[in-house]
């Protein structure tokens, strides 16, 4: 088996994993800086939050 | 691992180019309007400690019994720092938010589509939320929070689908199914502010919708551009190790 069969046939559950991981540590990230509830969270990334526009207080 | 480590690679480069580039903007631009427009909201929670009748409406950090606040940047340098970090790790979370969407659609970020990843995430991210929830300054009085973040979410997300459906389907009934999704929230409508005068100075915060969009906008052109660019090189690398 040579190397581009290998990836196509690993291709779809492939592209699942690294799209479902990428996924969770991008909406992690913006979760975490953009709608955190706590509050000290919420005071270190408050202009932040602000200057994307996410909604704030 | 192999693909995770590339979309890991070029969102983590893309996504703190982009950051850095936004913090910039921001410093310049937006901070010293929210500096300023805190003013009044703190001066106002002066006033309000001073009615003893009076309390406020809703708790908030300025209005919080002294010793009871919780942990809060120093003004100056380490706000400064808090604001650079945030803004860089939301820039790496939009990158791989960008690279996870590229991925289950199964369409490359490249140099040449890069522009369109860029307006795409600017308008899911940015212009349509605001369209209906404008970016606001502290002190401005907004409907509940919840609300608005569920509302700017599910607008993001539909205005994001919409884009998909439109690069995906390239047809009559893909675009109006777009137009369909795109439009929904909008019909449905954003949360509405409560119709209190605000105690910030209108020309302050007419100034900071427009330098929070431009920021935005800028903020996007550059991780598109950066993201593709990198992606590029990795997919180059990868095709000449394969063959």
């Amino acid at each position: 088996m040579n190397a581009t069969t290998t990836t196509q046939s690993l291709s779809i559950s492939q592209r699942l994993i690294a799209g479902s991981l990428a996924l969770i540590i991008g909406v992690f990230l913006i979760a975490g800086t953009g709608f955190a509830q706590n509050m000290a969270v919420h005071n270190g990334a408050h202009d932040t939050r602000h200057a994307i526009g996410f909604p704030c207080h | 691992m192999e693909m995770f480590r590339r979309i890991f690679f070029a969102a983590v480069l893309a996504g703190a180019v982009a950051g850095l580039v936004a913090s910039a903007i921001q410093q310049w631009r937006v901070v010293p309007l929210i500096l300023e427009a805190e003013r009044y909201e703190i001066s106002e929670a002066h006033a309000i400690d001073h009615e003893q009748d009076a309390t406020p409406a809703a708790p908030h950090l300025h209005e919080l019994p002294e010793g009871m606040e919780p942990w809060s940047p120093a003004d100056g340098l380490e706000r400064t720092f808090y604001t650079v970090l945030a803004t860089t790790l939301a820039g790496l979370g939009f990158a791989l938010l960008m690279g996870a969407v590229s991925t289950f659609a199964s369409i490359e970020i490249t140099a040449e589509n890069a522009l369109f990843w860029s307006v795409g995430g600017f308008l899911a991210f940015s212009l349509m939320p605001a369209i209906g929830l404008p970016p606001d300054l502290p002190g401005m009085a907004g409907a509940e929070l919840t609300q608005r973040q569920f509302w700017w979410l599910g607008t993001a997300f539909a205005t994001g689908a919409a884009a998909l459906l439109v690069a995906k389907l390239r047809n009559l009934a893909g675009a109006v199914i777009a137009l369909v999704v795109l439009l929904a929230p909008h019909i449905i409508g954003a949360p509405t502010p409560p119709d209190v005068p605000a105690d910030v100075p209108a020309h302050l915060a007419t100034a900071y919708a427009a330098n929070t969009l431009f920021s935005s906008f800028v903020f996007w052109l550059v991780l598109g551009a950066a993201y593709g660019w990198i992606n590029r090189k990795l997919l180059a690398q990868e095709t000449s190790r394969d063959g």
